[in-house]
């Protein structure tokens, strides 16, 4: 059967039924062949190229800043490129930024919603984006004066018909990305407000996004609510490659720092590493005492450990090689949500719903 | 603007709580009679509460059952109790787990957080109502708020709940007293878990509901499979890599790069983190004269890891500008300013390239194949955000292939090698290290430093144009004489 993509098809109206139940099969017999062809490709586990890798010593990590200040549960942070300062953002609407080092407040925005679940610092350090439940993605320029009101200048650029759960900065001020509980992701250009590209194909809320590293910086991934982690080209809008192996929501995706893989962690108390160029499911880290979802992953600068927040006030640090759990980590009073890497990879903060954040070294 | 505050929404989307099914399967282990947690008669007040188990023996058990540390252990124990499968006889408003002698109960099944089973509010009213009457008025302060908010807006139904509650306190009181402590117990454990009063971390309290029911069945309309169909077809036409091959690659990236990993080698001279000195920033700062020996060899790794470091681009720039191959470097990162900027000011950025770089006779023209340069020329008349790519992926594989081999090898690159400093580790004394808490330097706002590199770009751009002799001999700056 030639499959065929005509656009006539469309509106033709003789025995649809039975074209969709063709197609259907079409699709159960791609998908059969494709992961034949995957199967093919996998002759060898990650373990067993990792056998040759030394073993990794103890650890000793411990909260080296608690930020105190916010008065509802952390939900969202992310770091400022100078390697020192963070902006978090809470359920009742507040954004703080501070500098982690010296744990000094430096501004805070009171957003006139609850639930923002979305921060970002923009990447040459002048601005702070952040959204939530009021479907928007606003841009805060950041000043100099302590008195300023930054709420005046603020920037409204994304609108989404339902809640934000990600946003991004890509490569300069200009853009940013974001992904909503109505299933879309979509690209928007900062100071017209103009939607530049969107993204179609989750079946329910899109819950994360990260932004590839590599040299071309074209793609990024999305995890969401319908178990599929899908990998996207800004570009043409297109999506390029798709996982589907988790149990339950994916609630935090992130990139190996080489750009060739992702992290991912969901509800069903795994993390998974996804292998881009051999297209397929690679590492599942997990174990029978860990039963509350993960929340949030983050690589280390090598990509040697992968720093999970669970739903249970833990912290799970894995090696990525061998599988294995090397740490636990304990002081958050309640679940993790939110964690990543400071830009030179010297620690890692975690936000929980405790209303702190935590700086690990 | 509507302000939507935290609602059970009747809690129809369960998938949250995906766990539970595991963890209901060890509370039941919990309670078997031979090999669960033993359980006692408690005298409490006056009355003689059964099945009473303390902390203590519950921790002992999980570690035994689930072989875990007593870390472990406890937090599992206090998912327990936030889930409200065990609940504190005493201190009932702090859901942890306290691994000594404080009591605890098993919750009655019935008041387990199953799937279908939403806690209504018009429940917790008649709840709050019932309480009402038996402590004659005298609820908690945040119960009496949340009997005052269901009040407001529940009021239509507010007979048919006090009339409710009124026949549950009168059938309570038939109760004999043990029993009635014991359900009192388990209500007001339920409640606390569901409603938690405002310093609780109940487990129940998991944020908001998702917007699509991912428990109903993905309707496959026409479209849809059509879609999924062409997306099959395109991934079996793109080929994939031997996991072999491409698992190896993530051991020799992880390997190159242990000594870069703060986590797994001592960054020297030492972490900011942990010991509050700042200087390992400052050493690898983007205008600092000498880097370190650990920065010159991560840009020898790749082309990627030279330019992405801030004091390497400069570097690599000095070698350009000695090699008089500046140009690439220049278009590269115009291009890049263009793809990653404001749509507005592409057209005003794409002329600048063109004069500068693409037309013929330009003064900083750089070198591309005919045809690559023939489809830029010709996209550039209806200039869009992608419009370079092709031109730019050409320097950039210019660069990395050829460039960079000859920074590698170039006196500029081995001279750095040379001076780089290595820094000796920070040795700091107890008294030291509290002077350094209480001294953390604040640095440099990031606004004070993108303000910096803005003016030196732009002093960079004044300088890179080229020079315009009849304008110097007019403003008379070339003296003849």
């Amino acid at each position: 059967m030639i499959f065929s993509t005509k656009p006539e098809m469309a509106t033709q109206e003789i025995q649809p039924n039975e074209t969709l139940t063709n197609l259907k099969a079409e699709s159960d017999t791609l998908k059969t062949k494709l992961e034949d062809e995957r199967a093919k490709l996998h002759d060898v586990e990650l373990h067993q190229v990792a056998e040759k890798v030394d073993g990794l010593g103890q650890f000793i990590m411990k909260t080296r800043r608690t930020l105190k200040g916010h008065g509802n549960k952390v939900l969202c942070m992310d770091w400022c490129k100078d390697k020192r300062r963070i902006v978090s953002s809470s359920q009742d609407g507040k954004v703080i930024v501070w500098d982690a080092f010296t744990t000094n407040k430096e501004h805070a925005v009171t957003m006139p919603c609850t639930w923002v679940m979305a921060c970002a610092y923009a990447p040459s350090g002048c601005a702070v984006a952040c959204g939530g439940l009021d479907n928007k993605c606003s841009v805060y320029p950041l000043s100099l004066d302590k008195n300023e009101n930054l709420a005046a200048k603020k920037k409204s650029v994304a609108m989404h018909t339902n809640y934000l759960s990600a946003c991004s900065f890509t490569n300069s001020d200009m853009q940013i990305l974001t992904s909503s509980g109505d299933g879309t992701c979509a690209l928007w250009d900062v100071e017209s407000g103009q939607l530049l590209q969107s993204f179609h194909g989750h079946a329910a809320d899109v819950l994360c996004l990260d932004l590839a590293p590599s040299e071309t910086g074209n793609t990024f991934v999305s995890g969401g609510c319908d178990k599929k982690a899908n990998v996207w080209d800004m570009r043409s809008g297109q999506c390029i490659q798709s996982f589907e192996t988790h149990e339950s929501d994916i609630n935090s995706v992130r990139y190996y720092p080489s750009g060739d893989a992702f992290a991912s962690g969901s509800d069903d108390a795994t993390c998974r590493l996804y292998d881009l160029r051999a297209d397929r499911e690679v590492a599942i880290y997990s174990k029978e005492s860990i039963i509350f979802g993960a929340s949030s992953v983050d690589f280390s600068l090598s990509g040697r450990l992968l720093f999970g927040g669970y739903n249970d006030y833990t912290i799970n640090v894995w090696d990525v090689l061998k599988g294995t759990r090397v740490s636990i980590l304990f002081g958050h009073e309640n679940r993790v949500s939110t964690l990543r890497l400071s830009p030179d990879g010297t620690a890692f903060c975690s936000g929980s719903w405790d209303h702190t954040l935590r700086i690990w070294a | 603007m509507t302000i939507r505050t935290l609602r059970d929404y009747g809690q129809h989307y369960r998938p949250r709580m995906a766990c539970l099914k595991n963890v209901e399967v060890f509370v039941v282990e919990m309670q078997d009679p031979k090999s669960g947690v033993k359980g006692a008669d408690q005298k409490l007040n006056v009355t003689i509460i059964p099945h009473v188990i303390n902390g203590q023996d519950v921790l002992a058990w999980i570690v035994t059952k689930m072989k875990v540390t007593t870390e472990e252990a406890q937090a599992f124990g206090t998912m327990l109790v936030a889930y409200g499968y065990i609940y504190p006889l005493q201190n009932h408003r702090k859901l942890v787990l306290v691994p000594d002698s404080t009591l605890y109960r098993f919750q009655t099944p019935y008041f387990w957080p199953v799937q279908k089973w939403p806690a209504e509010d018009i429940d917790y009213a008649i709840y709050l109502a019932r309480r009402n009457i038996r402590k004659k008025g005298m609820l908690e302060p945040y119960e009496q708020q949340h009997y005052d908010n269901l009040h407001k807006w529940m009021n239509p139904k507010w007979d048919f709940i006090v009339m409710q509650a009124t026949e549950q306190y009168k059938a309570n009181k038939e109760r004999k007293k043990p029993d009635r402590v014991v359900l009192d117990c388990q209500e007001r454990a339920y409640w606390i878990v569901h409603r938690p009063p405002r310093r609780t971390h109940s487990a129940m309290d998991y944020g908001l509901d998702r917007l699509i029911d991912p428990n109903a069945e993905e309707v496959l309309t026409f479209d849809v499979v059509r879609r999924t169909n062409i997306f099959l077809t395109q991934a079996l036409m793109r080929s994939a890599v031997k996991s072999s091959v491409s698992l190896t690659a993530f051991v020799k990236f992880v390997t190159t790069h242990h000594n870069h990993d703060p986590f797994l080698t001592t960054p020297v001279p030492s972490n900011p983190w942990i010991t509050d000195s700042d200087e390992f920033w400052q050493l690898n700062s983007r205008s600092v004269d000498i880097p370190t020996k650990l920065s010159v060899e991560r840009w020898v790794l790749s082309f990627w890891e030279l330019i992405s470091d801030p004091r390497g681009r400069v570097d690599f720039k000095l070698f350009l500008k000695k090699e008089h191959s500046a140009e690439n470097m220049a278009f590269y990162e115009a291009a890049e300013e263009m793809r990653w900027g404001a749509a507005s000011a592409i057209p005003e950025k794409s002329q600048f390239i063109f004069n500068t770089f693409l037309k013929p006779g330009a003064p900083r023209w750089i070198n591309i194949d005919g045809r690559t340069m023939g489809l830029t020329v010709k996209g550039l008349v209806v200039p869009h955000r992608y419009v370079l790519d092709a031109a730019q992926t050409h320097i950039f594989l210019l660069m990395k292939k050829d460039t960079f081999y000859r920074y590698l090898k170039s006196p500029v690159h081995k001279d750095m090698q040379k001076r780089a400093l290595v820094p000796a580790p920070h040795v700091f004394t107890d008294a030291q290290l509290e002077a350094n808490v209480r001294n953390r330097n604040p640095g440099i706002s990031p606004i004070l430093q993108w303000q910096q590199e803005e003016e030196e770009k732009a002093a960079a751009a004044v300088a890179a144009r080229p020079i315009d002799v009849k304008a110097m001999v007019a403003t008379n700056k070339l003296d003849r004489k």
